[in-house]
């Protein structure tokens, strides 16, 4: 069971957590002026790299807070979190 | 439920309390409000404060729950919304969303470890800590009153199966 | 059968008591502290068990978990079906059989309890032999907060039962102190099974009277593994005969337990740990008839014997060749590092070749192995490494260690270079198999096989012939059989590696893994505050996620069909109560709630007047339904939101999660109330009558309280919000209060009801009632690919709005195609026949050859009491073209039923009803 650190509660174990997905990936701002496959590319499209992540997080069980984690996709090791 | 003593282990629902929610950005104008109307300081993280007309939990970063005896939730609101006035902060009267355990004796961290994976030792937990977590497979916020005393605050849909879960953890060795 | 291998004295068994126990029913004696293979051994019994393929007789190679052979069952007093007899702790009236390889689950009722405890440290010590018990005093006695695991039932390791030495009596004082203190969890019979991310070690821990496993979840900020080092045996022909024993074993048996092996011994060695055993054994009165060293060339070809050894074949340096009688032939290869817990740590290991082992690299942060897991031999050398590696593991925490004084070791002779020696020259073409593993009766001609068929890898070979996968994950074989592999392949086996280490180490039962969570506690059980009314009243219920609804309510004599349709025929003509509570309940507040909800919901939320209500859908960004209910502005900034029962959860993290990361600068707070309000729908053309009767201060007339409007009232005196609100098209409500006053609440209404017939009804009843009237049910006639508009609810989707989640997604191609699955219903030609939720539809009376173009499938099916025939919802492609032609849908039976594709709406579709 692996800990992540939640920015406001500290080490807790993997459990209390939800995974969210890619972060830094915005509501486009105008969605109505993106074409078809602009819009799918929002939709569908995520970057899957060997190394280093930028991923949201929910501390669910807990503060229920979204923060922002990074995690080595290599080794699985969480590098840093932020609110 | 019914109160159960097993092991130093004593199980005590504390029913119909007042729990409001509050939900106030801290160092915004609406948590100073709060603060002065309360007479302390909203809880840091992962604690709780003991104020004059309630117990303050931490629940998250903007979102507090006010414990206090049953049938003062209409003062207590009311007091509340008066100190935020037309500041952006919100009280919302939760008291049935989840019942209280109040679990004491010698036997109670110990119990507890069978299912929770938060480090209850008293160096680590401390009188004044209140953490959201799960405990067995349902989600609670525990309160640490002193070592040997701790409430959980529990949904009261969840509460007979953590009742159940408690009585089987708390028998046998 | 009497113990004439027991000597007079030693060993750390209670000679005072005497232990009755019955192996492949023979009668036997041992005493407690002995284990059921040294209680065998005193009795001078080594043949115990069968090998799995070849049924050849096997006996007791080691003393511990890593044992290969010793299989056994144990019938009482309570079942286990495969265990190692070195692993069994013998116990008054205990009853055990050999196994041929493997166990059968027995189907009696196991009584041992299960659970799991959580534990935190500074420091994790695994292992309590010198090593262990050095690096643990150094860090308890540096105050930090201490676990020291070990498997047997007292600390001491490769000390136990030496009473007489220095090192032994400060191996028994280092356990006292530490058992003394505080801070310091000393658990016996306790096995670190594995190492799991951020240094969490779950240890398995047997007791008995009553048996029990626990599983200790133990997160450590360091970890020390002393787990000490497995023999090696060495591959010859006939290798695997009972009274051949590993030469470390021989001297544990000897000192823990004041057995010898036998009476004439040969030992076969390739290192000096062996004549640790035979001075020992020399000194108990036993005959070593001779000691063959491979160093000097000193070889064992061969035994005989039958059921035990009787004759080993030695050939000399020199390639003469010689019988030795012998009863017992002691063997010892060289010693593996147990380093299989700082392996899975992601440790690295390195070939050693002196000692022909793998030991660890070096220390991780945060996991380091000491003693002889770290490839550190000899006493004198493993205490210092031990309390080394507690003192370094204090430095890793910032604390600071003081030196642990050691007891003093004799002087270790310098040693002679052990001889890596993994199999007899020629073994794989002896008369007899050469065993690498005698777990699976794999021999060193099937690892040659391996070779030769092309395996170039360990883990090819280990899966070829299957060595290293039984019970003892290898633990003695695994080296043995990469040695033979590197040799056949001519590389090295220092680039060839070891196969990987992963948990568990050794075996642990599922039962203890599931802990308390089995039965009853599997997993939470949720009950509304009506539950206990529901029970007594005979429900029955559906379990809906985690929650118990009431399914329906039968009389006497009632079978599910006959009350279903009596609940239905109840709300339709009369009155219906029901039990709502389950719903999703979110207070929303904040001066931005208005635009909040404008943008989640397809729906325009801030013309809602205060006091009015609006069916609401959710749809994620990509334009597909995610959840429905109702939104109730209840002041100029607050609304209430319901979802269906199993998304609350989701939602409320949903809602927060755009909330939270993307607009963030909205003045909106959500809160839970799902528990705060109980919520008791109330329906039927009656049910006006009934809450005029329990509401006196509420006008209920049509004008003063219309349909999707909200009240705040008392109801049987309680504080009560009531809302026009309609899941089943007829005039209905929905009061909510507070939960604790449900059922005070809900009796009231019942007694209110008495003269209208008033009814409770259940989930299923619900569900009829809805479908009459086309309203879907989020995620059951809804799978995550359907839009609004694909459940003909265009209706609850703004063309104001210039945006909302999912707004943009519903003009993408895709969404706006000819040939979309749309929601329908369905009426079989044969108005009893009830269609097979999911069951497919298809054009044609016959079901054509595959692939079978099929239009959709069943999504709802029940029986109606106001239609009086059966009906169904279906996803149809292009359904709302369909309507009115004739489907098929294939049955179970091989019958294809003909249905008439009809509009959704099946009841009242004016919507007559719904004002009473």
């Amino acid at each position: 069971m692996q800990l992540l650190t939640c920015p406001w509660c500290g080490d807790r174990e993997e459990a209390e957590f939800r995974y969210g997905g890619q972060a830094g990936v915005p509501y486009p701002a105008d969605p109505r002026a993106l074409s078809d496959a602009e819009w799918g590319r929002y939709l569908f499209v995520r970057d899957n790299p060997a190394g280093p992540f930028a991923e949201r997080w929910v501390h669910s069980a807990g503060c229920r807070r979204w923060f922002t984690a990074v995690r080595d996709t290599v080794t699985h090791e969480f590098l840093r979190e932020a609110p | 439920m019914t109160a159960d003593a097993l092991n130093g282990f004593h199980l005590e629902e504390l029913p119909f309390l007042t729990q409001l929610s509050l939900r106030a950005g801290p160092g915004g104008p609406a948590a100073a409000a709060v603060e002065t109307a309360l007479g302390d300081p909203l809880p840091a993280p992962c604690t709780l404060t003991r104020a004059r007309d309630a117990d303050v939990l931490w629940l998250g970063p903007d979102e507090f729950l006010l414990l206090a005896p049953p049938g003062r939730q209409p003062y207590l609101a009311h007091e509340l919304r008066k100190a935020i006035g037309p500041e952006f902060a919100s009280v919302t009267d939760v008291s049935a969303q989840r019942t209280t355990l109040d679990l004491s004796g010698p036997g109670v961290t110990g119990v507890l470890a069978r299912g929770c994976a938060i480090d209850l030792d008293p160096r680590v937990s401390p009188p004044g800590t209140c953490v959201q977590t799960l405990l067995a497979r349902a989600g609670v916020i525990l309160v640490v009153d002193d070592p040997g005393r701790i409430r959980l605050l529990v949904r009261p849909s969840c509460a007979p199966y953590l009742t159940d879960w408690l009585a089987d953890a708390s028998a046998g060795a | 059968m009497t113990a004439a291998f027991r000597l007079p004295s030693g060993g750390v068994i209670d000679r005072s008591r005497t232990t009755r126990f019955t192996f492949d029913g023979t009668a036997y004696a041992g005493h407690p502290g002995d284990t059921l293979a040294s209680a065998l051994l005193a009795c001078g019994r080594h043949h115990v068990a069968t090998s799995i393929s070849l049924g050849r007789p096997r006996g007791i190679l080691t003393a511990g978990p890593e044992e290969p052979c010793a299989l056994v069952r144990v019938d009482a007093p309570y079942a286990e079906p495969m265990v190692t007899a070195t692993t069994v702790e013998l116990r008054d009236g205990l009853v055990a059989a050999g196994l041929a390889g493997r166990g059968r689950l027995t189907g009696a009722p196991d009584p041992a309890r299960y659970d799991s405890v959580h534990a935190h440290c500074d420091v994790l010590v695994v292992g309590a032999g010198p090593a262990g018990l050095a690096a643990a005093l150094t860090a308890a006695r540096a105050g930090a907060r201490v676990v020291l695991a070990d498997d047997q039932p007292r600390p001491g390791g490769s000390l136990l039962g030496d009473d007489a030495s220095p090192a032994g009596r400060w191996a028994a004082e280092a356990a006292a102190e530490l058992a003394a203190l505080p801070d310091v969890r000393v658990l016996t019979r306790t096995t670190a099974f594995g190492h799991y991310d951020d240094n969490l070690v779950l240890a398995l821990q047997a007791r008995q009277d009553p048996p029990a496993r626990r599983v200790w979840r133990i997160r450590a900020r360091q970890v020390v593994v002393a787990a000490g080092a497995h023999e090696r045996p060495v591959a010859f022909g006939g290798n695997d005969r009972p009274g051949i024993m590993l030469a470390g074993a021989a001297r544990v048996y000897l000192r823990r337990y004041g057995v010898l092996p036998g009476r004439a011994i040969t030992v076969f060695t390739t290192n000096d740990s062996a004549y640790d055993t035979v001075r020992d054994l020399e000194r108990a009165g036993a005959q070593v008839v001779a000691v063959l060293d491979a160093r000097d060339g000193d070889l064992v070809t061969g035994t005989s014997g039958t059921e035990r050894i009787t004759s080993v074949r030695a050939v000399a340096a020199d390639g003469s060749r010689r019988d030795i009688e012998t009863d017992t032939l002691l063997v010892s290869g060289g010693w593996n590092p147990a380093a299989q817990l700082f392996s899975q740590a992601r440790g690295r290991l390195r070939y050693d070749a002196g000692l022909g082992a793998f030991v660890p690299a070096g220390p991780l942060p945060a996991v380091r192995a000491a003693g002889s897991a770290n490839g550190v031999f000899g006493l004198g050398g493993c205490l210092a490494d031990g309390a080394g590696a507690g003192t370094r593991a204090l430095e890793a925490l910032a604390r600071s260690a003081h030196p642990v004084p050691l007891p003093p070791v004799p002087r270790e002779d310098g040693p002679r270079p052990a001889r890596v020696l993994w199999s007899v020259p020629d073994a794989g073409g002896a008369d007899e198999p050469a065993f690498v593993d005698l777990a699976r009766d794999a021999t060193v001609a099937d690892v040659l096989r391996a070779a030769g068929a092309g395996m170039r890898s360990v883990e090819h070979v280990k899966r070829y012939t299957t060595i290293g996968t039984a019970h003892d994950q290898g633990k003695t074989s695994g080296v043995l059989a990469a040695g033979i592999t590197a040799g056949a392949l001519g590389t090295d086996i220092a680039s060839l590696g070891t196969t990987t280490f992963r948990p568990p180490q050794a075996p642990v039962p599922f039962a203890a893994l599931a802990g308390r969570d089995r039965g009853p506690l599997f997993d939470p059980v949720r009950v509304t505050a009506l539950h206990s009314w529901h029970v007594c009243r005979g429900a029955k219920f559906e379990n809906v996620g985690q929650w118990k609804r009431p399914w329906y309510y039968p009389r006497p004599g009632e079978d599910m069909e006959t009350a279903v349709l009596r609940e239905c025929r109840a709300v339709r003509t009369g009155v219906g109560l029901m039990d709502g509570s389950t719903l999703g309940k979110i207070n929303v507040q904040g001066p931005d709630s208005a635009e909040f909800l404008d943008r989640v919901y397809t729906g325009m939320m801030s013309t809602l007047k205060t006091g009015s209500a609006r069916y609401g859908v959710l749809c994620g960004a990509d334009g597909m339904v995610l959840d429905d209910g109702t939104v109730t502005r209840t002041g100029t900034d607050e609304y209430l939101l319901t979802t269906t029962t199993g998304n609350a959860a989701l939602v409320l993290d949903w809602l927060e999660e755009w909330l939270q990361t993307e607009w963030t600068g909205l003045r909106v707070h959500l809160t839970s109330v799902t528990e705060h309000w109980a919520t008791i729908p109330l329906a039927g053309p009656r049910s006006r009558d009934v809450l005029a009767a329990v509401a006196p201060d509420l006008d209920v007339s049509n004008e003063a309280f219309g349909f999707m409007t909200s009240k705040e009232t008392a109801v049987a005196g309680v504080p009560a919000r009531v809302s026009r609100i309609s899941f089943s098209g007829e005039l209905a409500y929905e009061v909510s209060v507070v939960a604790w006053e449900a059922i005070a609440v809900w009796e009231a209404l019942l007694k209110a009801g008495v003269a209208y017939g008033i009814t409770p009804y259940g989930t299923e009843a619900m569900h009829v009632l809805r479908a009459e009237k086309g309203y879907p049910v989020i995620g059951q006639d809804t799978d995550g690919t359907v839009t609004p508009q694909d459940l003909g609810l265009s209706w609850a989707v703004s063309k104001k709005k210039p945006d909302f989640v999912g707004k943009r997604s519903f003009a993408r191609a895709d969404s706006t195609r000819p040939g979309r699955k749309q929601l329908v219903a369905l009426l079989p030609a044969d108005t009893g026949r009830l269609l097979p939720e999911g069951a497919a539809l298809i054009g044609t009376p016959a079901v054509p050859a595959p692939p079978v173009p099929m239009l959709g499938h069943v999504t709802s099916s029940y029986r109606s009491a106001a239609l009086d025939r059966t009906f169904a919802l279906a996803l149809v492609r292009s359904g709302r073209d369909r309507i009115g032609q004739t489907l098929y849908v294939p049955l179970d039976d091989g019958s294809v039923a003909p249905v008439t594709v009809a509009d959704p709406v099946l009841y009242d579709k004016e919507g007559a009803r719904r004002d009473g």
